[in-house]
Order: C-alpha cells, then structure tokens, then sequence
C-alpha cells in the first residue's frame, strides 16, 4: 500500500507541477518525464537484471526514427507512430539480444556498444533519408493525437504525464512480479538460478526487450512531442545519459532514474546560469556529466535511492 | 591515374594508419592484457598527445624539428603522469572492478575532452612537420614525412617488444597478468606495476597522437576514431595479446585504406563495426587468440 501511494503521490505532484509552472521550465519538466521513461527502461536492464549496456542509444533512435520516419513519409498521426515506435524499440533490442547476450561483463558492454555505433553510422549513411546529422523536423500535421495539437502546451504535458505514468506503474508492477524476481536473481547470480530451473537466456532477453520497449517509447514520444528527430539520438551520448541518471537515482530502484534524471537536468541548468556571470564554465555540461560519472561510481555506487534503502527506507521499491 | 599506382597509393596510406593505430591499440591492449581494464578515456589520451604537440610547437615558432622532438618526448610524459593520477585516484579505488572502471573511464574521457576544450578551442589546429622531403614516385608524389611515421611506428612497437620479453620489468608485467594474487604473494607491488602499465599505455596514444598531428590537425573531438579502431584492433587480435595486435592493425589499416578509397567510408565503417561485435559474439578469444 505505501508503495503504491507513494507513486501516486509522486504522479500527481508532477501533475500538479506542470500545472502550475511557467512554460519554459513546465516543458523542461516535460522532457525530464520522456527521458525518465528512457531511464526507466535502462533500469530494467541494468539496475534489476544486472545488463550493463552501452548500446541503448540504439533503440531510442528506433523509437525516434520508426515515429520520425512513418510520420513524414507515411504521414501517420502520433498515436500509431508511438506504437510503432515502441515496437521498433523491442524489436532492435530482440535483435540485439539474441547475438548480445552469448556474451556477458565486458563483452557485452563492447557487443552492445558496437552495434549501437553501427546504428548510428547507418542513420549518417542513409542521410537523404534521415537527414544524418541535421535531422529533419515532424510535419505538424502529423503531432495530434485524438485530435489535440502535441505542440501546444497543456496537450503536450499530459501526453508526457501519462507516459511517464504508465511506465512507471508498470515497472513498479512488473518488478514486484514472480518475472521481476528472476530478472534479480540473474543480476545477483545467474548460476544458482540456472539450477533453481529458470532460464537466465531467456530472463534476460525479456528484460532487454522490455527496456527496448520503454526506450523505444521514449524515443517516439520525444520525436512527437518536441517535433525533432536526428543522428544525435543515436550517438554515445544516449547510452551513456540513461546509465548517468540510473546510477545517481540509484540502480535497482523504481523511481530512481526519473530522480536522477531530475537532478542532473537541475546540475546543468544551475552551470549554464553560473556560465553566464563567469564564461569559463561555458559548456561545462560534459565535464559535469563526466565528473558525476566518477564521483558515482567512487563514493555512492548505489546512487541517491539505493543509499536510503540501506540506511533504513527498506521498503523502498 | 591507373589503376596499379592509385592502388600502390591506397596501401601506402593504409600503412600509416596502421603504424599510427598499432601504436594506439598496443595500449590499449597492454592496458586490458595487464590490468583487465577496458580504457575507453584511451582516444583522450591519444587527443592529448595531439593537443600537447601542437602547445609545443606553438612555444617554439620556427623551429620545426626541434619542437617536434620536444613534443615527441614531453607530450607522452605528461600524458602519462595524467594517466599515473588517474590511476591512483580513481582505478585503484574502484579495484580495478571491470565494470566500475568503463564507467569511471567513460567520466574521464568526458572530463579531459570538455577541459580540453575550454583550455584550447573547438579550432583544428595544424602542426609543421619536422621536415619537408617528398618523395618522387614515377606517378606520383609521397610525403616522406609518412614514412617516417611508419618507421617510428614500427622502433617503438619493436622496442615495446623487447621491453616486454627481454627486461624485468616487463617479466614482472607479464608475470602480474598471468596471475595477480601469485605476484602479490612474490612481493610484486602490484599497484606500483598497474600504474606504470596505466600511464605505458596512456604514453603509447599520446606518442600516437604526435606522430599523426602534422598529418591530420589536432582537434578535441579527435580521439573518438582511433578509440573505436583500437577496440576493433585489439578485439580482432585477441584482447590482451600485444603480437595478435600488430598484426590486426595491419588488416584494419591497410583494408580501411584500400576501402575507403573505393567505397564510402561510412559503409566501410558500419562493416567492420559490425564485423567486431560478431568476432566477439562467435570468437571472444579474437581470430589470433590462442584459446578460450
């Protein structure tokens, strides 16, 4: 019951939030909740199964493009776009998993991050078609759904909400599930499972297909929502940020990586302000981004969430 | 041009790229072979080595073949006493967990690359060669300054090689690759042997970075190609194995050069990726490796 109140409360606060912000920073908040659900979906993979990938730009750039694509050229609404995009995004990471997943540790962190590369290479090299580095901006006709205009304020926030609602309520749901519990048991030892008679090939190509599913909803829904889409959703980068704000969150924790991604969004937006008094903090983004990353993994490998959780909040989820 | 010349022209710029990356990915592989740490700040260190060269050249204006052999010689040092820091502050800390240390190298990179930019510009910047000589083919003509890249390429890598074989030390490397927790008990200072084999490998793309600056510009988003080109050659070599890696710098370099310059780089590029990651799904141990 705590548990399911406490996301609750943290939806409708959010609501609320967006509510009553400005537009500027509402549609801030907006993106958080999209990326979060990118963040979420890297949490399936890493945090709960113990997957660490370096590729998961890969499939929010299938979210992006199976959207970006069949709503310039096919000149679909947003609602079957997203769905397209969320099968893009599960079908890349089954692909994906089924070569990936013969290795592990090391291996698959390389695996994953070479097929992520080719994937960004293909989008440059089919640039006529995917406008390669520049990208290509959605036909608005394209942005509605039932009939309300995503590029417009209010419409575009609920449509993030529930987004982010339902992927969290779902990922809190399909953790506390009996196939939640395997996923943890690959992550704390694969062999004991193996001999407990669960699967762990199969276990762990779910939960990467799952996480392609959210990062592939994601990428659809930011492509809608912000009407862009581009090469650089499938650089590096992209890996790298989900596994940034998981790992602050904390791993392993439902509402860690929107936390996360809240918080270094805030890190960010506070150095850009202080850029402006002292020029040499311009651009600092990456080096905050990079600095994070170490400070992390030295001192608070759990993150912010996994931390509480052993100090006490053991009913944390 | 005909045929036979262009082709002679591929392969000869193939073999600079190659001598240039078997340096880099020696590194890289000496790093994962000793330590079992995958590097990915390695591409900073060799953008470093670029970015020093041009900050000592640039000090000594006029002088073109003594700035280069100052750089030659200060670039790689420093480099490689980043790298000892590096090491000592934060790779030693983590254990050397494999996992922990692609993150907290990942970090690095972004760190050295954004310092690098805030101290140096987002400018490409050129080097003067040491010497200006071109070579007279009967079809065309070839900078000689290449081939003394190539032949530099090769006195390291070849005096890398005794030093590994030959001298204590590198006994002492070896011994501590085969078995950590045995030299330990040896009275090996274990940490004292990974932080020499951290700030090696770094040196080893820093002394890359030099050898390519008066060929290609020093710029900070330069590290990302060798980066990736060195995984590719030490995968294909077989992690760890520093001859294995040689000669997969040869194939990657001289394929790439003969590809590039019939096909689109691009596509070149998107195959040998590819390539790599089935190497390591179907042949972890690398297609020289000894065995699983």
């Amino acid at each position: 019951m705590k548990v399911w109140a406490l996301h609750l409360a943290l939806i409708i606060a959010l609501a609320v939030a967006l509510a009553v912000l400005p537009p500027y920073p509402a549609t801030t908040l907006a993106r958080i909740l999209v990326l979060a659900v990118f963040a979420m979906g890297y949490n399936l993979a890493f945090g709960y199964t113990g997957l660490l990938s370096l590729g998961h730009a890969l499939f929010l750039a299938a979210g992006v493009f199976a959207a970006g694509l069949s709503a310039q050229f096919w000149g679909l609404s947003a609602g079957p776009a997203l769905l397209l995009g969320v099968a893009a995004g599960g079908l890349v990471a089954a692909a994906v998993g089924l070569l990936a997943l013969r290795t592990a540790g090391v291996s698959f962190m390389i695996v994953t991050l070479m097929f992520a590369q080719a994937g960004y290479l293909t989008v440059l090299y089919f640039g006529t078609i995917t406008g390669g580095d520049e990208g290509f901006n959605l036909p608005a006709a394209s942005r509605t759904v039932f009939g309300f205009d995503l590029s417009t304020d209010t419409p575009r926030f609920v449509a993030a909400l529930v987004l982010f609602a339902v992927g969290l309520l779902a990922s809190l749901a399909l953790v506390r599930s009996s196939f939640g519990r395997s996923m943890v048991a690959m992550r704390e030892n694969e062999e004991r499972s193996r001999m407990l008679g669960i699967n762990p090939f199969a276990v762990k190509l779910a939960a990467l297909v799952l996480s392609g599913l959210y990062a592939g909803a994601a990428g659809a829904a930011y492509a809608l929502l912000f009407g862009y889409a581009g090469a650089n959703f499938a650089t590096i980068q992209y890996s790298i940020l989900p596994m940034l704000y998981v790992l602050l969150g904390g791993a392993g924790t439902t509402i860690g990586p929107f936390l996360g991604a809240l918080l270094m969004f805030g890190l960010i937006e506070v150095t850009s302000r202080m850029a402006r008094l002292w020029p040499v903090l311009e651009g600092m983004d990456y080096f905050l981004i990079g600095a994070a990353l170490v400070v992390l993994v030295l001192f608070a490998p759990r993150g912010i969430l996994g931390t509480l959780r052993e100090r006490g909040l053991k009913w944390l989820p | 041009m005909a045929f036979g010349p262009f082709f002679l022209l591929a392969l000869m710029e193939g073999l600079v790229t190659a001598a240039v990356l078997a340096l880099a990915a020696s590194g890289l592989s000496l790093v994962f072979g000793v330590m079992r740490v995958v590097n990915v700040a390695h591409g900073a260190f060799f953008m470093l080595g670029a970015v020093l060269a041009w900050a000592v050249a640039s000090a000594m204006p006029g002088q073109p073949a003594i700035a280069f052999l100052g750089a030659l010689v200060i670039a790689p040092l420093l480099v490689a006493a980043l790298a000892a820091l590096a090491d000592g502050l934060i790779l030693k800390r983590l254990n050397y967990d494999p996992e922990a240390t692609i993150v907290a190298t990942i970090g690095l990179l972004y760190m050295i690359q954004q310092a690098v930019l805030a101290l140096y510009g987002p400018n490409a910047n050129p080097v003067t060669a040491p010497f200006e000589l071109r070579l007279q083919l009967p079809w065309f003509g070839y900078s000689g300054y290449k081939l003394f890249v190539i032949v530099a390429a090769a006195l390291v890598l070849l005096a890398l090689w005794v030093f590994m074989t030959r001298t204590k030390v590198g006994l002492i490397m070896r011994a501590t690759q085969v078995d950590r927790t045995t030299a330990r008990s040896f009275g090996i200072n274990v940490d004292r042997v990974y932080m020499g084999t951290f700030a090696l490998g770094a040196a080893l793309a820093a002394l890359a970075g030099v050898l390519i600056v008066p060929i290609q510009q020093a710029h900070y988003l330069m590290g990302g190609d060798p980066l990736l080109l060195s995984f590719i050659v030490v995968i294909i070599g077989g992690l760890g194995s520093l001859r294995g890696t040689v000669v997969a710098a040869l194939i990657i370099g001289l394929s790439d050069g003969v590809i590039s310059m019939f096909f689109s780089p691009t596509l070149a590029k998107i195959i040998a990726t590819l390539l790599v990651a089935l190497v390591l799904v179907f042949r972890p141990q690398g297609l020289f490796g000894a065995k699983a």
